[in-house]
């Protein structure tokens, strides 16, 4: 298991692939990605147990992952190249024609380590609970972990998802919000208020851990210690995480702007010097 | 010609059920999903013979979709159930993206498909999901005939691995395939050899087909009759050959022009042999509340708007 100061110096790495791999192609969506980037450095790299070097589609033995916000695949791809699902150099076939690493997660190119797309939201969820299930079934104690963004919460089968596992008491499976506050047409406030979502979560029979900042190594890992801690009690499990869209590159945080728009040459140039490069590029 | 017989008339969806208790005593992997309409739908044996193996979704189809593909990681055979069009058209999206391009061994199961529905109205009546089906690619669309036909078909879609649709309805029909049939998808099926005219048909409109077929002979019209219970793959070379040998087809389905069985048909035939060719099928409009017969009669779905057509189309046979 990675210690803190490898896990920092692994999201920093992680950083400059989504900035690369997105300039390299002008497209991709490196806002939320590097918002996301200490919870999917911490995930696959400390908290899921999985083996990435021999991935299997049935998962069996294997804590399992969904991510529900399929746009953000350069921080996805970054981390599964990084941790050994495939070649950290397939990261420069990024979006290219004939690539395993489409713009949203694809099961049909055969990539390792993805067993369902996504890109259509809110549909990542109901996937988990089916995962979830049939763990159970198959006395399998592993745990299945999600990721979706706050804007993708509008969508109302993650509610149909919600109550569902909540009423069925589905107690091996976390799921986290990246509660940036942000989306395509500006703030959540702005284009469909989320209310208060800790409120929403527990009415629907949900434990929730709140994240202050999403941000932190140390605070994202204390959250999955939390979350796992609470798992086999009778209810599914939600982290609530606090964070920035863009964070780590000074002029790309804090804003929706790069939310599905890649850094220009210039601007790459400028996101590189704040970003050490630590684990070597790809 | 060959006859058949109404051995008795049985709802196709008790068909599915009966297929789909015994699709799980085969193997244990067979799950059965059902948004509160388990009784409707004939899975209510499934489910207290296998309780451990059904899961209750509440009015919740895009969950349920959702579900089903995450139980089929695992090896697991969702069957999930419902109304046709709740299953099909209310959640495509879900469809397409989690069972259809991911390529999951889901069983998307459509009961009270087409406008003999009856009493319950336009909403309820999907005419529009084979169309939905075929368009996705990795999906197989079956559509059986009668209840035993529908019983094979559940059986044969446990057993092939990869995405279904399997279509069927809610009234009593004619039940007359035979019980211990053998289900080949993608398999056309020659109900009687004529040399007329080729009259391919699927579901409920197979037995309206036959029906058509024996009058026709009255008349010194030799009907082929074909059963295309499977519409994706669809069995082509059969196709090509009956009209090839009858030079005059005619399509019959429950099902909208568009996109449906004749869509499927004409194509195979545009881009293989040109042959002359009219549809029973109901004309871009939507369903109405009335009786099952009411409904095959007041959409032209009969055996006398059959035989309409086969003449129309022996008039531009060259």
């Amino acid at each position: 298991m990675a210690n803190i100061l490898e896990l920092q110096n692994t999201a920093t790495q992680v950083r400059r692939d989504i900035v690369r791999m997105t300039n390299a192609v002008n497209s991709g969506h490196p806002g939320g990605s590097l918002g996301c980037t200490e919870f999917m450095t911490a995930l696959f790299f400390n908290v899921m147990e999985h083996n990435p070097a021999h991935f299997t589609m049935d998962g069996k033995g294997s804590d399992m992952f969904f991510m529900s916000n399929g746009h953000i695949t350069p921080v996805l791809y970054s981390v599964m190249a990084r941790c050994g699902y495939f070649p950290v150099k397939e990261l420069n076939t990024f979006r290219v024609f004939g690539t395993r690493l489409q713009g949203h997660p694809s099961t049909e190119h055969g990539l390792p380590g993805i067993r369902m797309a996504s890109g259509s939201l809110g549909q990542g969820l109901s996937v988990a609970i089916g995962a979830a299930i049939a763990k159970k079934m198959d006395n399998d104690n592993k745990i299945i972990y999600t990721l979706h963004g706050d804007g993708e919460l509008e969508e109302g089968q993650i509610w149909e998802a919600a109550m569902y596992a909540g009423a069925k008491g589905v107690d091996n499976l976390i799921a986290t919000v990246d509660y940036n506050r942000q989306q395509i047409d500006g703030t959540t406030d702005e284009v469909l208020s989320l209310g208060d979502l800790k409120k929403k979560w527990e009415a629907f029979d949900w434990q929730v851990v709140e994240v202050e900042n999403g941000n932190d190594m140390q605070q994202m890992l204390d959250a999955f210690a939390t979350a796992k801690s609470l798992t086999g009690k009778g209810k599914p499990v939600v982290i609530l995480m606090k964070t920035e869209m863009g964070y780590g590159v000074d002029f790309m945080q804090g804003t929706n702007k790069y939310h599905g728009v890649a850094p220009s040459n210039d601007e790459l140039e400028r996101a590189l010097a704040q970003l050490k490069e630590t684990l070597g590029d790809y | 010609m060959k006859t058949y017989e109404n051995k008795k008339m049985k709802d196709l969806r008790s068909g599915f059920g009966e297929g789909l208790v015994e699709a799980g005593a085969q193997n244990p992997e067979v799950i059965a999903l059902s948004a509160d309409v388990t009784g409707s739908v004939k899975m209510d044996g499934f489910a207290k013979a296998y309780p451990e193996r059904f899961i209750q979704c509440g009015i919740a189809e895009a969950n349920m979709v959702g579900i089903a593909a995450g139980l089929s990681l695992s090896g697991k055979i969702p069957f999930v159930g419902g109304f046709a069009e709740f299953v099909t058209g209310r959640v495509y999206d879900q469809i397409r993206q989690v069972v259809a391009y991911s390529n999951k061994n889901v069983k998307i199961c459509g009961s009270h498909a087409g406008v003999t529905l009856g009493e319950d109205g336009a909403t309820h009546q999907t005419m529009e999901d084979i169309a939905l089906m075929k368009a996705l690619p990795n999906m197989t669309v079956l559509v059986p005939c009668d209840a035993n036909q529908t019983h094979a078909a559940t059986i044969a879609a446990m057993r092939h691995n990869g995405p279904v649709y399997l279509r069927f309805g809610r009234p009593k029909m004619p039940n007359f395939t035979d019980e211990n049939q053998e289900f080949v998808i993608g398999k056309a099926q020659m109900m009687n050899e004529g040399t007329d005219v080729s009259i391919i048909a699927t579901g409920h409109l197979v037995w309206e087909a036959l029906e058509a077929a024996k009058v026709l002979e009255t008349e010194g019209i030799s009907a082929e009759v074909i059963n295309i219970h499977t519409i994706k793959p669809l069995d082509t070379e059969a196709i090509i050959k009956s009209a090839k040998k009858t030079g005059a087809v005619v399509t019959c389905e429950e099902h909208l022009y568009n996109g449906g069985l004749g869509d499927s048909v004409a194509q195979t035939l545009a881009l293989n042999y040109p042959t002359p060719m009219e549809y029973v099928a109901v004309d871009d409009k939507f369903g109405e509340s009335g009786t099952p017969e009411q409904m095959l009669v007041n959409y032209h779905l009969k055996a006398t708007d059959i035989i309409a057509k086969v003449k129309a189309v022996l008039t531009r046979k060259k």
